[in-house]
């Protein structure tokens, strides 16, 4: 008996799951199928048209009179429809009646078969990542085709903006989280009132002063200056969360290893940053999402200089003042989401496996 | 405990050595080297203001010629991206060949915001291209930009370019008036954009007067289509579009001295002729018969996908508001003249004659140094803009830029538009303070056109970008 | 002599407090001149630079403490911790404390920031209709997007606990964290997308087209609704962190608790509710506050889907907008400092957990 219901709320639980996860998969599934398709149908027809669908295919294409007065009943096979209705389509039996061309007057016999839209195409990729094609008219009249610039120069400078621009944070805020936890200094209590405040402070408000002092010490454009803006911008966040975790390790770790002699320097570098190496990976997870996704910052300290432009940027000038570049955007959406992704799967099993908080304790 | 101690020195000073033996070491002989300066020179060239040239050296132009700044590099900032990036480095790239200076164009989206934090912040580019003079006028009243005449040929600049454009670029600076930029490109707002093949084929004519305008949207409608395309959708910059037509109509149905107050600010929006204007608009747009998607559809299409439409076959909708460079935008593989053709947005009351509403773009300079005026001044010639006239699109405001390097009988005849008009007027939210021009009349429009708001609340709103 | 140069002797130590510091911002000045001046190749370059942000700050530390640990105990436990959380506070101190004080400053003068005007600005806010749809933006946004994402992620992590699937739904679910928010707003245009026509290609008005309805523009006509389709995209994207730390934390509850109660008949909502909930609070709290915060300073999303428009605008975008494309520094500061005030509620409940 118990068993049995069990098992069924098992069901019931995989099931709720279930349909929560397919909702929250939709929409990148969606991103992922539109990154395949030519340019002209992602406008024409939903991404889900690939799935084996029911649709209307024309069967007879009736001309109608040319004088037909589209404000009057029109008058089809003895039955007369609106123009209103014909332009919705309206459905007779198992058939349907739509206008295939207004003007001249045709409209469309049309049954419903099983469709599939089936083309797929790599030439998103392969234009957002080897430099868009630009035509442009040449004064003969002749049009000479242009590469634009490709991405992996930009790819690397990401990633030397963004390992150091994710781990030193992680590093000065693990310190002063140790500190705030568990050594006593004047002051603790209201740091820590501001660090939290800092929390809410957007980073638009720095962004003029800051440029400002960048400027005066040549630090525009460089690596060094949008790491610490990163540094900055990501501290109050990893700072409160680091102090969370840390905060609640167990107090006898700390106590026998200060009996064996041991310093703050070696107990938090010896047992506190392996000790956290779950928070240390979900935390690490954010901040490197965060900087690898920044444009803002970017756009701002990195400025003009081409040889020090990261992804973002790069993938925004490609998308470019159209903004319809549909077929170019999800491409590079999803080429944008790789290396974070991959990240992801490889950090997932520190934190997945519930080494956080508590179960230390327990 | 002191063993480790020991240990830990040891790792200290040996990982401290490594790194100055990696990057001190050839730091040192990087910087040994004569490396070029950033070019982004952090403002302090404009303290050190280039000596006055002999004559006898010629102009800064000519001296880049002579190859005289091989090697420098000139920072240039703009909000144009994509397609116009390309056309834009195709048409200096015969200057950078020949003078060896690298101009550095960036791009981006957000140059509204960014170019106020990248001058607030001191990191100003060496040039910045203004589609919106007001803008500029902001930065100008800071004393922040270079005035141009300091260096420039005045009666070069007079005889190569049409008074009202230099008028234009004279802005009130901290001391005084100063030439605050040049211009370089410009554009047409006042054109109705058509698919002509089919329009001919549906036995339509081209409107002569507002009436007829309104007669053929309405005998459009009749035959079951809805007669405009029209999209304002523009990311943060949603509602510029819908600016142009209130100034076109303005143009239309008052006096160009009323204008002109309007743009100085003297005439409210609040006030009669402003909304004569915004209503005479909305007959058109609220009239869910005329527009095409109707009337929600115009604050969610975006300005470069509202004309594509007019492009199937047939045709969804037939009539697009739109300047010159929304031809980029057309689909590929159209003829221009075939396909599609425009046509004068018609005059509204005959007493106001044909007006044309035209804009530009004004490239103003930050770093004063030598070659940053070379290349000011080379701005100025039609020659900079050649290739990018030749490519459709755009129109040199420049004299010496020649009427043959226009890619189509199209082009020509919008030059041709702006010499038999009776009054030509800037784009007037270009020329109004960015506060207003390029934020409460946008979103203003956009509030009005989605409904958020009522006439009456919009202006007042648009009209408080006034005092802020 | 040789008591000199003895490493504990206090000259000695006075000397290597001087060295230390000069050697480490010297050194650090060559390392970052190398950088700006050199031509290597992109790969290279990155991987030197990642080696010398991550060692360079390490060795900072290693390097100070050494100094530190020389010192008597009582001189070494004053000034440990300033060691350690000295660069925090001085990034912090110069990157963002400095601009938040100027901004509060900047909150009490005009838009040009000349003339002092009191309290004017913060009258306008909570007076003018744009700057209170703001206001009120905001707080739908934490009344909905935090809520939401919290209770979702705590709902899912106790579901994945006891489902079959576990790995896969929680990174299914977490999936949308590693999206940028650009990528994400090309994600939402399409379901959302409208456009005129009968032929739809946004997920949710060919749903509404399926079953009869009118397709809408999500985002823009239906005011104020269109803010809870934005909040929807904020609640895909953060549930996903809610429900990590919230399953990990979980996870840490004592089986033996679990077991016991369940020996007395509990039901499972029970336990929930008076056994799981109470053990993770602190959890909650923190999750809830990292959560709230966020969601006051949304800004992208906004940016990305509407721009603020069509009476969507929050309070960063707001001041976006009149701090750096109207120029008025009066109104953009005074929204700054508005969040800022708004969190203080948030603080009060964090200070009661911090250890006294």
């Amino acid at each position: 008996m118990k068993k049995k219901e069990k098992k069924r709320s098992k069901w019931l639980v995989n099931t709720v799951l279930g349909i929560i996860s397919i909702i929250w998969l939709i929409p990148t599934l969606g991103l992922f199928i539109s990154s395949f398709r030519p340019a002209t149908d992602i406008l024409q027809t939903g991404w889900w048209t690939i799935f084996p669908h029911r649709a209307w295919e024309t069967t007879v294409e009736l001309e109608l009179s040319k004088d037909v007065d589209l404000r009057q009943p029109i008058e089809i096979d003895g039955t007369s429809y609106t123009d209103e209705e014909l332009r919705k389509g309206i459905k007779i039996n198992d058939q349907r009646l739509i206008w295939e061309n207004r003007r001249a007057r045709i409209v469309n016999v049309q049954d419903k078969v099983w469709n599939m839209n089936t083309d797929f195409t790599l030439e998103n990729y392969m234009s957002v990542l080897t430099g868009k094609e630009y035509s442009i008219m040449q004064p003969d009249g002749s049009v000479r085709v242009e590469k634009g610039s490709d991405l992996s120069q930009a790819f690397w400078n990401t990633v030397a903006v963004s390992i150091p621009g994710t781990i030193i944070p992680i590093l000065i805020a693990s310190f002063a989280a140790y500190a705030f936890a568990w050594m006593n200094f004047p002051g603790r209590r209201v740091m820590f009132v501001i660090i939290i405040a800092l929390l809410v402070v957007p980073l638009q408000v720095a962004l003029i002063p800051v440029l400002k002092d960048y400027t005066a010490l040549g630090l525009n454009g460089s690596l060094l200056g949008i790491w610490l803006a990163h540094t900055a911008f990501g501290l109050p966040l990893i700072t409160y969360f680091m102090y969370n975790y840390i905060s609640q390790l167990p107090r006898d770790i700390f106590e026998s290893a200060y009996i064996d002699g041991a310093s703050n320097f070696s107990i938090f570098s010896r047992l506190v940053l392996p000790l956290s190496v779950p928070a240390l990976a979900s935390i690490s997870i954010f901040q490197f999402l965060w900087v690898w996704n920044d444009y803002l910052v970017a756009l701002v300290f990195i400025g003009s200089q081409p040889d020090v432009q990261v992804l973002s940027m790069k993938i925004a000038d490609l998308v470019g003042s159209r903004g319809s570049d549909w077929h170019l955007l999800t491409s590079a959406a999803f080429i944008s989401m790789l290396m974070p992704l991959t990240v992801f799967f490889l950090l997932q099993k520190y934190f997945v496996k519930g080494l956080l908080g508590g179960s230390i304790k327990g | 405990m002191k063993k480790q101690w020991r240990k830990s020195v040891v790792s200290v000073l040996s990982i401290l050595l490594i790194f100055t033996l990696i990057f001190a070491g050839c730091g040192s002989s990087a910087t040994n080297e004569p490396t070029d300066e950033p070019s982004n020179t952090e403002g302090t060239a404009t303290n050190d203001q280039p000596q006055e040239q002999p004559a006898d050296e010629g102009t800064y132009l000519e001296q880049a010629y002579a190859g005289k700044f091989k090697g420098t590099k000139v920072s240039m900032f703009g909000p144009f991206a994509d397609a116009d990036e390309v056309k834009f480095n195709n048409s200096i790239k015969e200057f950078e060949e020949k003078t060896g200076i690298d101009i550095q164009y960036q791009g981006s989206k957000e140059f509204e915001a960014t170019i106020n934090i990248r001058v607030e912040g001191g990191n100003a580019p060496d040039i910045a291209d203004f589609p919106q003079p007001g803008l500029l006028a902001n930065f100008v009243k800071s004393g922040k930009v270079i005035d141009v005449s300091t260096f420039l040929d005045g009666s070069h600049l007079k005889s190569n370019y049409n008074q009202s454009w230099i008028d234009m670029a004279t802005m009130e600076g901290k001391d005084g008036e100063i030439m605050a930029g040049i211009w370089n490109r410009s554009n047409v707002k006042s054109l109705v954009w058509y698919p002509k093949k089919q329009f001919e084929e549906a036995g339509y004519t081209v409107p002569q007067t507002w009436d007829e305008l309104i007669a053929l949207s309405e005998q459009i409608a009749a035959d079951g289509d809805q007669a405009w395309a029209i999209g304002i959708e523009s990311g943060a910059a949603t509602g510029w579009a819908a600016t142009d037509w209130i100034e076109d109509i303005m143009l239309r149905t008052t006096t160009p001295e009323n204008y002109d107050k309007w743009v100085k600010g003297e005439l409210s929006f609040t006030s009669d002729e402003v909304k004569n204007a915004a209503k005479k608009m909305t007959e058109i747009w609220f009239n869910d018969d005329y527009v095409y998607g109707g009337r929600k559809s115009i604050v969610t299409t975006s300005f470069g996908d509202a004309p594509k439409p007019m492009f199937d076959n047939p045709p969804k909708t037939w009539l697009h508001r739109q300047g010159n460079f929304i031809t980029s935008f057309f689909p590929e593989g159209l003829e221009a003249g075939v396909d599609y053709d425009w046509f004068y947005l018609p005059s509204i009351d005959e007493q106001y004659g044909k007006p044309v509403l035209v804009a530009g773009d004004i490239y103003a300079m930050f770093n004063d140094r030598p070659e940053v005026r070379a290349v000011m001044e080379f701005f100025t010639t039609g020659e900079s803009i050649k290739t990018w006239v030749q490519s459709g699109g755009v129109i040199a405001p420049m004299n010496d830029a020649s009427l043959d390097w226009y890619a189509s009988d199209m082009d020509r005849r919008m030059a041709e538009l702006i010499q038999n008009a009776s009054t030509i007027r800037f784009d007037g939210s270009d020329l109004m303070p960015g506060s207003v021009g390029a934020g409460t009349f946008w979103k203003g429009m956009t509030d009005y056109a989605s409904g958020t708001v009522d006439l009456d609340e919009a202006m007042e709103e648009i009209e408080a970008g006034w005092n802020k | 002599m040789k008591n000199l140069l003895r490493i504990n002797s206090t000259p000695m130590l006075i000397f290597l407090s001087i060295l230390i510091p000069t050697g480490n911002f010297y050194i650090h000045w060559r390392i970052f001149l190398f950088f700006r001046d050199t031509e290597l190749n992109s790969l290279l370059l990155a991987v030197l630079a990642v080696l010398w942000g991550v060692v360079g700050v390490y060795t900072i530390y290693l390097s100070f403490n050494w100094v530190v640990e020389k010192y008597s105990d009582r001189l070494k436990k004053g000034i440990l911790p300033f060691v350690f959380i000295g660069p925090a506070v001085i990034l912090l101190g110069w990157l963002l404390v400095l601009p938040t004080v100027r901004t509060i400053y900047l909150s009490f003068l005009d838009a040009q920031s000349v003339h002092f005007v009191g309290l004017a600005n913060y009258v306008a806010v909570f007076t003018d209709r744009l700057l209170v749809s703001t206001l009120r933006n905001n707080l739908l946004w934490v009344a909905f997007g935090a809520t939401l994402s919290v209770a979702f992620g705590l709902l899912i992590a106790i579901l994945a606990d006891r489902s079959s699937y576990e790995r896969i739904a929680k990174s299914i679910i977490f999936m949308p964290m590693a999206i940028s928010l650009v990528a994400a707003g090309v994600i939402w245009k399409f379901i959302y997308y409208f456009q005129p026509g009968d032929q739809q290609v946004g997920l949710l008005n060919a749903i509404m087209l399926a079953f009869g309805g009118e397709p809408q523009a999500w985002t823009s006509m239906l005011q104020p609704w269109n803010n809870l389709f934005l909040i929807v995209i904020l609640i895909w994207m953060q549930t996903g962190f809610a429900m990590v730390i919230f399953s990990a934390s979980i996870k840490g509850v004592p089986d033996q608790m679990l077991e016991a109660a369940r020996v007395d008949g509990a039901n499972e909502v029970r336990i929930f509710f008076s056994i799981i909930i109470p053990y993770i609070s602190s959890t909650i709290l923190a999750v809830t506050t990292t959560i709230v915060v966020f969601t006051l300073k949304i800004f992208d999303i906004v940016m990305v889907m509407t721009g603020g428009q069509y009476d969507t605008e929050v309070v960063a975008t707001q001041f976006y907008r009149q701090f750096f494309m109207y120029r008025n520094f009066g109104y953009g500061s005074t929204l700054a400092i508005v969040l800022l005030i708004a969190v203080i509620p948030v603080i009060i409940f964090n200070l009661r957990q911090f250890r006294k």
